[in-house]
């Protein structure tokens, strides 16, 4: 199956940016496709390569950069919700790209489910 | 400006239902206000596009909304707008308005009143289920 990821809330303060990383592995490890995750609301801070939790704690940002460099995910941040939270191009983890709200859409159409994780 | 449609995005003429499930207070949150972003970026892309609203999220439609004093911008003349969007198919959770002591006449765009049950059948025949 093709599935489109929805992730609105940032990291650690929230759980769904943990919930979204498990499934999109977990569905990736089954053998479905993960065709897009897309960052919305608060949830376009988890793509900021600044974020340094204490060393014992899991790096959120840096899981989905490997999830990007080893399956190609593409994980996409939304342009309006970035900048209107200081995130630009240069604070971007690798893996992440900014693009529109259109890019959302499209997931919804292509991919065979879109799954919400917010609050 | 960099939030309209990008080329190369298409629907490849495939027509889904996206139903946009709005739970969430006008103000306190920016869930509502960035979730009418979407919805208007929807109606770029020829879609079956309709909107619920339940819970709190009634209250995004009520009239003579005030915002001055927390300083936020009252964005519901925005709902009134769909329409030219050809987005008209807004729907509201009978038992949400009730327990809040709201009527139809409260609200401030034509829209069709569903019980819960109703609401949860149209729900399930949706293609896209996208929730603020």
């Amino acid at each position: 199956m093709k599935f489109g990821i929805l992730v609105n809330e940032g990291p650690y303060t929230h759980e769904a940016s943990d919930s979204a990383y498990l499934f999109t592995r977990a569905a990736l490890e089954k053998g479905h496709e993960i065709y897009r995750v897309f960052f919305y609301h608060d949830g376009v801070n988890n793509a900021t390569k600044y974020t340094e939790p204490p060393q014992d704690d899991r790096h959120i940002v840096n899981r989905w950069s490997k999830l990007a460099a080893e399956h190609g995910v593409d994980l996409v941040v939304c342009v309006a919700a970035a900048l209107r939270r200081g995130i630009k191009d240069d604070l971007l983890a690798p893996g992440f790209r900014i693009s529109g709200l259109g890019q959302l859409v499209e997931a919804g159409i292509q991919g065979d489910r879109l799954v919400v994780f917010g609050d | 400006m960099s939030d309209s449609v990008q080329p190369g995005e298409e629907s490849s003429g495939v027509i889904k239902k996206f139903m946009f499930v709005n739970r969430k207070a006008p103000y306190g949150t920016i869930y509502a206000l960035e979730g009418l972003e979407v919805v208007l970026i929807s109606a770029a892309f020829d879609q079956d596009v309709s909107l619920a609203f339940v819970d709190d999220g009634v209250y995004q439609l009520v009239k003579g909304q005030q915002t001055k004093g927390i300083e936020a911008k009252n964005f519901s003349p925005a709902y009134r707008a769909l329409e030219g969007y050809d987005i008209e198919k807004l729907y509201v959770e009978r038992e949400a308005l009730e327990r809040r002591g709201l009527a139809e006449e409260d609200l401030l765009v034509d829209i069709q009143v569903l019980s819960s049950g109703e609401l949860a059948e149209l729900m399930a025949s949706q293609d896209v289920v996208i929730s603020f």
